[in-house]
């Protein structure tokens, strides 16, 4: 019964896998070069479907999202707690307004 | 460049890696845990816990006092005992007190006090913090109190529908100070939220899985995800309202294209899970009484969990049942209905739970047990009035009409009001050391189960005979005045239930004053963690962190089971309850900061009130308790221990003159 | 635990336990309490300073620390928090447009400037980066580099605020106010609580510097500025939906 207890009683640190500082500039490099085609659509507004500038950005922003939160939130390589609290948060949050906007009929729908 | 190196590089010179303890901060923390002025400067869960029972009892009477000049109000038709005005505030600042000053902290109230002893912890995950929950609350609750004296009470009713709420229809203060009360309140419950999730899962004794705590762990485990995200959802709608009401927004102004469904939408994704944020304490409760007075566990252990689960997640589908008549659109109302009739479903497999553990049982009707099962009816009563509030085309037949408030008392009183009162019962001789006479109990019992059933049972009637929510009076011709006589004569009973219910704590503490009775640490022959320490609880809880194998352990430590499989007892629990007598457990120091960070939150709302110089001092305030607490040694060395408050000096195991051992403590001290 | 024997005959029913019994003779009760306190205290006794303890995952039933727990539940009610502010932002602009027409100049298509408003997301994104560069340096006790990359964040924080003031400035002379209208209530206000949360991101940051300078955080208090960093990290993950829905969906 204690061994729960002292097999955990390291921090979470100690044998865990982290990016080096060089594996962090290169994802945000990455989140650059996203956020540079997201800013991007705003040149083809005109041009473009705007079904396909919704799932583009869409898209790129919940990548983002997952790397920011995956790397630099260090979510990936933390215990599975961290990660089950702030999903749950997410998912109701996007649950919740989803319901509420289809209850307002925004966006033809509801 | 990896983060983490076994040798750290080269350091400049004199850099440690090790942080440096400043002994004492600007004002040191205070010492004494014993007199009446250690309650304002309090961390412990304890008193805590004992200061939001008080509180939630004054405010019970307040609030009872409003409903009983509603009741006079209405016991005749035509009445002009309150004015339109005045009535207004009073059915308004009823529903808020007993919701967020009465029943909320109720729950708080238990929650505080026992969360960290059934899960065999210490303390809370944060003592400070926790103070500050609730002095937060008391600023709060007293600010929106002062209304009534300083323009005038809240009258827009509790739900606060705006824009009827916004200057044009509601001149005056009193719905800014139901705005900002109310945030103050919900700061104090988000934070109470944090802190209590963490200390559940992250404080637990040794061998105690989540599968292994007690249901009312569980339940207000679940409460407390609820609040943690459904305070935002109120807090953004109160902002809205602010900002329109006192700094010109147009949030819910019509002519600029403002919605009044965005405020109801908003409100009720909160007041939704709300409601099962007032419930599921008084489930938890029961749980906890049920099984001791039939001597039997808890039924269905695993679906009691589940459902309270499903109940806390379901709850967020189902919020636009309180909007049926706003103009939603059929597949809307369609979708909630549904959505809403599915929720009964594991409510109801709790109240079979209930039964099945009482079947078969040795019961013990006292009045904890009284309680306990006068939950299970009347909230099957109310539940089965809210089914037929869930079948969209029936609801809008009883929606804004007394079946509703029917309804609502059953779930809210009859429901989580008993349940509570059945805990202060079950626990009164845990906290205070003597039991709650039982003669005046089951008086109390009696006239307010008998005086609530004719106070709000016959307004079933009365709302299917069409009689409307929240009006001043009625007519003569209406026919509702037979009910509404009989209605507020059962008011009076509850009142007199109330009464027996403060003479019996008077005359109990003054009986156990006179003739000392020693409860010992299980007078009841319970099941959790809590009982199986001295009564009153010893101020360190635990003299050593008990070690858990069961679901119900400290059963297990009393009762086994021979080779016939019969139960047979192992341990009497005077033999084996930890008598408090350990001298050297560190207790977090009290401290002065939470009491005054909260009080200046109230300065903030006078000053968006009534000028805003005021924010002058109100802001200072705040920035210096914050920076108080933040500067603050997080443990006094010189800090009393255990019930003797002997000085320093007995953990000072690495000879390094303090009592914490760096090795230890080397991630250094909370914050918080 | 060995369970007793039954030494009397006196009968038992199967479902609930005696309330009162002789089952138990004097020495086997007093044997099961020995047996119970000597397991009781082969148990560490409760010592630790109790907050000390708590942090650092040391003793803890997750094996993670309070602290940190704290602030991933604290974000996790945000997201519930910033839902409505984007909800609501997103409502108000239909019904703008719906009610006043398209080509308002006070509306989303005509005042955003889109260039402008990329510079000041780069920006945040770049602090989100020095953010994580700093937590990774004063993990290794390399104390120069936590300090340049903890005030490179606060001051691109504060590049990212002066630019959306600089903004704010600009909608309000060309009449986007506050008060105009129902676009300009939801944009300033979601906006509005985001500039607040990265300004007091900018106060931990510069408070966590003070503390480092005074010599109260070091290596060993590694997990502070780690803390600090998730809420900076959330704040950015707001901005980078903020951005999206609302300066680049297209009108």
């Amino acid at each position: 019964m204690t061994d729960s207890m002292t097999e955990t009683a390291h921090g979470a640190h100690d044998d865990v896998h982290h990016p080096s500082d060089w594996d962090y500039v290169k994802i945000a490099g990455w989140l650059a070069f996203f956020t540079a085609i997201e800013v991007g659509t705003y040149f083809f507004e005109d041009t473009a479907p705007r079904w396909a500038l919704f799932a583009v950005l869409t898209f790129l922003m919940i990548i983002k999202f997952i790397m920011v939160g995956a790397y630099f939130m260090h979510l990936k390589y933390d215990t599975p707690w961290f990660r089950r609290i702030f999903t749950a948060g997410v998912v109701l949050a996007i649950g919740v307004y989803l319901i509420f906007f289809l209850a307002f009929d925004l966006f033809g729908l509801g | 460049m990896a983060i983490t190196e076994d040798r750290p590089l080269a350091l400049e010179a004199g850099e440690s890696t090790k942080t440096v303890e400043r002994p004492l901060g600007a004002l040191s923390r205070p010492q004494s845990d014993v007199g009446w002025a250690s309650w304002f400067t309090t961390v412990d869960h304890k008193k805590i816990g004992i200061m939001y029972g008080v509180g939630s009892m004054f405010f019970f009477l307040f609030g009872g006092v409003e409903a009983l000049l509603i009741r006079i109000q209405l016991s005749a038709p035509g009445n002009t005992f309150l004015s339109e005005s005045l009535y207004n505030q009073v059915f308004t600042m009823h529903g808020v007190t007993m919701i967020f000053l009465v029943i909320m902290p109720m729950a708080a109230a238990f929650a505080n006090y026992l969360l960290p002893l059934q899960v065999g912890a210490r303390d809370v995950a944060f003592p400070r913090l926790n103070a500050f929950s609730f002095w937060c609350w008391l600023a709060g609750a007293i600010f929106l109190n002062t209304s009534w004296f300083l323009g005038g009470a809240p009258d827009g009713g509790w739900f606060a529908y705006a824009p009827n709420t916004s200057v044009t229809f509601a001149p005056g203060s009193g719905m800014d100070f139901y705005a900002i009360g109310l945030q103050i309140a919900g700061i104090a419950s988000l934070v109470s939220a944090i802190n209590l999730i963490v200390t559940v899962l992250n404080m637990r004794a040794p061998g105690m899985t989540l599968m292994k705590m007690p249901i009312f762990t569980w339940m207000m485990l679940v409460v407390q995800f609820l609040l943690l995200f459904a305070v935002p959802v109120i807090t953004i709608a109160l902002f809205l309202l602010t900002f329109d009401r006192s700094f010109g927004a147009n949030f819910f102004n019509v002519e600029a294209g403002g919605s009044p469904l965005l405020w109801q939408h908003l409100f009720w994704i909160f007041g939704h899970p709300e409601v099962y944020i007032l419930i599921l304490p008084a489930f938890g409760i029961i749980s906890e009484i049920i099984p001791t007075f039939s001597r039997k566990p808890i039924f269905g252990y695993p679906f009691m969990v589940g459902s309270g689960i499903a109940i806390g997640f379901m709850g967020w589908g189902v919020w636009a049942h309180h909007m049926f008549v706003s103009g939603l659109g059929p597949i809307s109302v369609a979708a909630f209905s549904m959505s809403t009739m599915l929720i009964a479903v594991p409510t109801g497999v709790k109240i079979l739970n209930w039964l099945a553990t009482m079947w078969g049982g040795r019961l013990r009707f006292n009045t904890a047990m009284l309680f306990a099962v006068g939950v299970i009816a009347m909230f099957t009563i109310g539940g089965l009035s809210g089914v037929t509030h869930a079948a969209a085309p029936s609801d809008t037949q009883q929606t804004d009409t007394y079946y509703i408030v029917a309804h609502f008392h059953y779930v809210i009183f009859g429901g989580a009001l008993l349940g509570m009162f059945g805990g202060f019962y079950f626990w009164w001789p845990k906290i205070f050391g003597h039991k709650l006479n039982e003669k005046w109990g089951k008086a109390n019992y009696w006239l307010m189960l008998i005086g609530f059933n004719i106070t709000f049972g016959p307004m079933h009637i009365l709302g299917l005979q069409g009689m409307a929510r929240r009006h001043h009076s009625y007519a003569s011709e209406d026919g509702f005045t037979f009910w509404n006589g009989i209605v507020s004569l059962g008011a009076f009973v509850i009142g007199l239930g109330v009464l027996a219910f403060l003479i019996n704590i008077v005359i109990s503490a003054r009986a156990a004053k006179k003739n000392p009775v020693d409860v010992g640490p299980d007078p009841w022959d319970a099941r959790s963690l809590e009982w199986s320490t001295a009564s009153p609880t010893p101020v360190h809880n635990f003299d050593v962190d008990p070690v858990v194998e069961y679901q119900d352990d400290w059963w297990h430590r009393k009762w086994g089971e021979n080779e016939d499989g019969k139960i047979v007892r192992k341990a009497f629990p005077a033999d084996i309850a930890q008598d408090g007598s350990a001298t050297d457990v560190h207790l977090p120091s009290p401290s002065y900061w939470p009491l005054v960070l909260s009080f200046s939150l109230p300065l903030i709302g006078y000053a968006i009130i009534f000028t805003l110089w005021l924010l002058i001092p109100a802001g200072a305030l705040f920035i210096a308790s914050f920076l108080g607490w933040a500067l603050e040694p997080a443990d006094d060395p010189e800090a009393a221990h255990g019930h003797d408050n002997h000085g320093h000096g007995h953990d000072d195991h690495d000879g390094d003159g303090d009592d914490h051992d760096d090795a230890a403590a080397d991630e250094g001290a909370s914050v918080v | 635990m060995t369970v007793m024997a039954m030494t009397t005959t006196t009968p038992l029913l199967t479902k609930e336990p005696p309330l009162s019994d002789t089952s138990l003779t004097p020495t086997e009760s007093d044997a099961a309490a020995a047996d119970l306190a000597e397991e009781i205290h082969d148990h560490e006794v409760a010592t630790a300073p109790p907050e000390a303890a708590l942090t650092g995952g040391h003793g803890t039933t997750t094996g993670i620390s309070n602290n940190k727990l704290m602030m991933w539940v604290f974000l996790g009610s945000e997201c519930l928090l910033f839902g409505a502010l984007i909800s609501t932002y997103l409502l108000y602009k239909e019904r703008f447009q719906d009610k006043f027409g398209d080509d308002n100049p006070l509306g989303p298509s005509e005042i955003f400037d889109i260039p402008f408003t990329s510079v000041s997301s780069f920006v945040l994104l770049g602090s989100s980066l020095t953010m994580v560069l700093a937590l990774s340096a004063i993990s290794r006790a390399d104390y120069h580099r936590f300090r340049v990359w903890t005030l490179t964040t606060a001051a691109l924080g504060t590049t990212f605020i002066a630019g959306q003031i600089y903004e704010f400035t600009e909608f309000n002379e060309k009449g986007l106010g506050w008060s105009t209208n129902i676009f300009g209530s939801a944009f300033y206000t979601l906006t509005g609580f985001h500039g607040v949360h990265v300004s007091l991101g900018i106060v931990m940051l510069l408070a966590t510097y003070i503390m480092h300078k005074q010599g109260r955080l070091n290596q060993d208090k590694a997990e502070t500025v780690e803390i600090v960093g998730l809420y900076w990290h959330f704040v950015d993950i707001v901005w980078i939906l903020i951005f999206t829905v609302i300066y680049l969906f297209p009108q």
